[in-house]
């Protein structure tokens, strides 16, 4: 799963939904690996406007990745090139293969193995 | 006609096999009428849409649209991702929806992000998704399947299963795939339920009904969410005067 990912998922507890705890999920043991893409700057600028940043800066520091600007580049930020690559290595290059996404609610972990997370839950949280 | 993505590599004994209800999403998504309302909704100038499968099996439909961005949203910068109750329909999604963007974009492509192992739209963040397209299992059976448990899709269980073990776990996983419990509706109504949560401002939500599903019933039942619409995008097979099957194209809004 590539690290954008984070960005869309929640816990799959009903209960944990309405707490802002549970986004994002946070990665523990996490092994990464880097899957050369094609550098798009325009992909890069349309897919940031539906970036939630907190929680991207979240993610990019628990995974070990250099500390995001404070906040989202906008307007002139976004025709600098080391930026964009910056984010498009993180966003759309880096995998996390193995590891587990926590919730920081309910405590639930998530494994993912062979890059696919597992968000089915064991019987006594269905 | 636009190439159906390559599933060579995907084993049939626990996934479903594309079969007329697949390729009618293909067709659906791809027609005329279809693109051209899709290429409306989502401007160039707006913000990247996230497009998510429900229940991707072999991952046939997530890789075309995915492949066929360009065709069907009228632009590259689109982000896949698919949930599957089944971790090997996961596995193989992923290489059919790779494999299928490396054949058809160069160089520049859309993404596929992930592939989750889940119940429906369960870990999706609300508000989120922009397209979901959702194949259900929507055969009437007596009985619904039960769910899966995360431990049940680990792969060191399976790996140690012996035949008739496995036969057996082969036959459960291959009945999620089309069992829809009552009116085959069951697993549908589930998702329903979920689309006004999971969907963006923009979003729309492309769902398969077959004759037994009552597809207008569903229909008249999601206008009476208020301000929510739905229409007939795509059907096939008619039978004695009525469309064996149907897509059905449900969106939030004032635009029609």
């Amino acid at each position: 799963m590539k690290v954008i990912t984070a960005n869309f998922v929640t816990c799959a507890v009903k209960e944990c939904k309405t707490s802002p705890a549970s986004f994002p999920l946070h990665f523990q043991d996490a092994e990464l690996e880097q899957q050369e893409l094609d550098f798009q700057p325009e992909f890069i600028r349309n897919v940031l406007p539906r970036i939630d940043w907190e929680a991207l800066r979240t993610v990019s520091n628990e995974l070990g990745f250099p500390s995001l600007p404070d906040s989202k580049p906008e307007g002139e930020a976004l025709d600098n090139e080391q930026t964009l690559k910056d984010l498009h290595r993180l966003l759309l290059e880096t995998h996390v293969t193995e590891g587990k996404l926590t919730c920081g609610n309910c405590g639930h972990s998530y494994m993912i193995k062979e890059g696919i997370a597992n968000f089915l839950l064991p019987s006594h949280l269905v | 006609m636009l190439p159906t993505p390559d599933t060579s590599h995907v084993s049939f004994d626990t996934i479903y096999e594309p079969s007329e209800d697949s390729y009618l999403f293909l067709d659906t998504l791809s027609s005329a009428s279809e693109s051209k309302w899709l290429s409306e909704r989502f401007p160039k100038k707006e913000a990247s849409p996230l497009v998510v499968e429900v229940g991707t099996g072999s991952g046939v439909v997530l890789a075309f649209a995915a492949a066929q961005s360009q065709e069907i949203f009228g632009r590259r910068d689109i982000l896949t991702l698919g949930t599957d109750v089944n971790r090997n329909a996961c596995i193989a999604t992923q290489k059919t929806a790779t494999t299928a963007i490396q054949a058809e974009q160069q160089p520049s492509q859309s993404v596929y992000i992930a592939s989750l192992a889940a119940d429906l739209c369960a870990p999706l963040r609300a508000g989120s998704v922009d397209v979901l397209l959702f194949n259900p299992p929507y055969v009437p059976t007596e009985d619904l399947p039960r769910l899966p448990s995360a431990a049940e899709n680990d792969p060191a269980v399976s790996e140690a299963m012996s035949r008739s073990a496995k036969f057996d776990n082969d036959s459960y996983f291959l009945s999620l795939t089309y069992a829809g419990g009552a009116d085959g509706m069951e697993t549908t109504d589930r998702l329903l339920d979920a689309i006004p949560g999971v969907l963006s401002v923009r979003g729309v939500a492309y769902v398969l009904l077959c004759k037994q599903n009552r597809p207008d019933e569903v229909m008249e039942r999601v206008r009476c969410w208020g301000s929510w619409h739905a229409e007939t995008a795509g059907s096939s097979g008619m039978q004695a005067g009525w469309e064996k099957l149907v897509i059905v194209r449900i969106w939030r809004g004032d635009s029609s």
